[in-house]
């Protein structure tokens, strides 16, 4: 176990050293930060004087070196545009993309299981038919589209949810805003974890029903007839525990992605997380924060993966959480 | 009195170019405590029949036709609910790959408690400890351990005396046995069905055996069924059709033993291939591989000549008994 622990520390560790070497590369691409910092009047002679001064001039590698060190203590350095600290910058808008991804989880969890199960079970039922079917189109609709209507159904024509932001919040321990204790809170992550869980919901659906379908035709599940087992038990116990073993997997890796989606559910329902942040900040050229923003979201990638695998051992008896080669 | 009558059961599977008749006209029956095996090559309906006992036939595969009275129920019709209580209780089954047959993810004790509380309602601590009982009948060695492991722990043969300990587990009246030892190593084989015989013996089960091995039938069986391309071709004691075999087919199989040759001949063999159940040659299915075939043979699907205590499915076999009365 502590063995596991430790390869998958030092994995995550070059991980994020890779991470950080694009991240940092990027800043020779996006203009000249200088252009940001002073006004028209600076003369070049000065502007030059500065470059040198933030070492800008240096050698790639020596800046990013410095940036590392600075990064191990936690220093992304300075917001162009806030004149702040970028991780201070982050750390702010994290709780409302957090919020939201777990708004956007819940929905997923509540409904793909139970209906993915149902259209394994029931494969040519009409209801299983519908769903294969809108699930197709669930996937294909862009995520920013389906925002769109969501806005124009349920803010505009119906009126039952706040169409952008996120409403009334409350400070709950270490700053940390909350939108879930409020019932505005609530009613304006309805509509933004909706357009979010989109394209995961339905994958998932189809996920969970071919991998049941696979299980229910397994020659254990033959045996749990055989036994004389309630309906309820071959299909609950022992068919799904089989089921979700690979549905992990690549659920841990979706909560992943889906923070990366989270930019254009945030940009379309004006929703101040970190998405969002970044990208204003990309309009900004504010460079500082466009690499704390990959950084951050490369280090909640590695968390999520590692606590994944993790799960996958506790509930797979035939992996081994051990160092070497299992 | 028999404890389970088969009558004319029939399964078909609907396929995209028609019906096929998987097994037709099967017909027999088994007494308390008797041991029965079905023979056949593979393909000729044999697993197909023990699972429909259940209905447990694999989709598309349905009962087309017949009874399969036990105690008076006939299982064929009851509602799935009703069938349950019997299944893994009064009929239990044993499957032909250990490896498959438990679940991967509950341990070898959660699969067998979980029997005894659907059937029995027993208590779990009840349950456990009968489970450790049985397991200890089946000489699974520290069972109280081996029964918080999960199955990948386990060794094919192991695996397999825990199907045993499961299917012994409520007390059944029958059990099934789909190939029992097919896919385990040839010096584990016999190891398992003597503990099959002597359990079976000991508790007073009857045992149906599905096998192709010719073998193993004349050591476990009291009574043998011969089937060919879907039906019973030939039905008696053990005993008498392995000496003295009536119909061409089960003699053929007989001839085929590799005890029936002198070492360095070639062994017997009977020309030809069994049909693929989409093309069943009219009349007798067994006629273009036999050598005492006739012209009533290529249209007449043959009767069933009865002996004293077996049948036979043949023209030739039905003649020669005509002429020598």
């Amino acid at each position: 176990m502590i063995a596991f622990f430790i390869k998958r520390l030092g994995q995550a560790l070059v991980v994020m050293i890779v991470i950080s070497l694009i991240a940092f590369s990027i800043q020779d691409n996006l203009g000249d930060p200088l252009r940001e910092l002073v006004g028209q009047s600076v003369s070049e002679a000065e502007r030059q004087a500065l470059r040198d001064e933030m070492g800008l001039n240096d050698p790639f590698l020596v800046q990013y070196w410095r940036f590392l060190k600075r990064a191990v203590k936690g220093d992304l350095g300075n917001s162009y545009f806030f004149k702040r600290p970028a991780l201070e910058v982050i750390m702010e808008k994290l709780p409302a993309t957090v919020e939201l991804v777990m708004g956007a989880t819940l929905i997923i969890l509540l409904f793909s299981i139970p209906i993915g199960v149902y259209c394994a079970i029931n494969p040519r039922n009409w209801f299983t038919r519908l769903m294969m079917g809108t699930s197709i189109i669930g996937i294909s609709i862009p995520v920013f589209l389906t925002a769109i209507l969501l806005i124009y159904l349920f803010s505009i024509e119906l009126g039952w949810f706040p169409s952008f932001g996120r409403g009334e919040t409350i400070v709950i321990f270490g700053g940390w805003h909350t939108g879930l204790l409020t019932s505005d809170g609530l009613m304006h992550l309805v509509l933004p974890s909706v357009a979010l869980s989109s394209i995961m919901l339905p994958l998932f659906i189809r996920l969970i029903r071919s991998e049941m379908m696979e299980v229910l035709e397994q020659e254990y599940i033959r045996f749990a007839w055989a036994k004389g087992l309630t309906r309820r038990r071959i299909w609950f116990l022992h068919a799904l525990k089989n089921t979700l073993l690979p549905v992990i997997t690549v659920g841990g890796v979706q909560i992943g992605t889906m923070i990366a989606y989270t930019i254009l559910t945030e940009t379309v329902f004006q929703w101040p997380g970190m998405g969002f942040l970044f990208l204003e900040a990309v309009n900004r050229v504010d460079t500082p924060l466009i690499i704390a923003y990959l950084i951050v979201v490369g280090l909640i990638f590695v968390v999520t993966n590692t606590l994944v695998d993790l799960i996958y051992g506790l509930v797979n008896p035939t992996v081994k959480l051990t160092g070497g080669e299992a | 009195m028999p404890i389970l009558e088969v009558n004319n059961l029939e399964v078909r599977f609907p396929m995209r170019e028609g019906e096929l008749i998987a097994i037709r006209d099967i017909s027999f029956s088994i007494d308390r405590g008797e041991r029965l095996g079905i023979v056949g090559e593979s393909g000729a309906g044999k697993s197909v029949a023990a699972f429909a006992i259940l209905r447990l036939v694999g989709r598309p595969g349905y009962i087309s036709g017949g009874q399969i009275l036990f105690e008076g129920n006939d299982l064929a019709s009851l509602s799935p609910e009703q069938l349950r209580q019997f299944r893994g209780n009064q009929i239990t089954m044993i499957f032909q790959d250990p490896m498959m047959t438990l679940n991967p993810v509950l341990t070898i004790g959660t699969q067998m408690i979980e029997c005894l509380q659907t059937h029995k309602g027993m208590r779990r601590r009840e349950a456990r400890e009968l489970a450790v009982e049985k397991l200890r009948s089946v000489a699974i060695p520290s069972p109280e351990a081996r029964i918080n492991q999960y199955p990948h722990e386990l060794s094919g043969g192991m695996r397999q005396r825990v199907v045993i300990a499961i299917a012994l587990l409520t007390d059944p009246e029958i059990i099934i046995a789909d190939e029992p030892t097919t896919a385990l190593d040839v010096t584990i084989q016999a190891e398992i069905m003597e503990l099959l015989l002597e359990l079976c013996e000991k508790h007073q089960v009857a045992l149906i055996l599905i096998t192709h091995d010719l073998g193993v039938v004349s050591e476990i069986t009291q009574r043998a069924i011969v089937m060919y391309a879907g039906r019973i071709v030939e039905e008696g004691p053990t005993r008498s059709i392995i000496e003295q075999a009536r119909h061409p087919y089960t003699q053929g199989l007989i001839n085929a033993l590799p005890e029936r040759t002198r070492p360095g001949q070639r062994l017997n063999q009977i020309p030809g291939s069994m049909p693929t159940l989409m093309q069943i040659p009219p009349g007798c299915a067994f006629h273009p591989r036999c050598e005492h075939v006739t012209d009533v043979c290529r249209t007449q699907v043959p009767d069933y000549t009865r002996f004293d205590h077996s049948r036979v499915a043949c023209h030739w076999v039905a003649v020669q008994e005509q002429t020598s009365v």
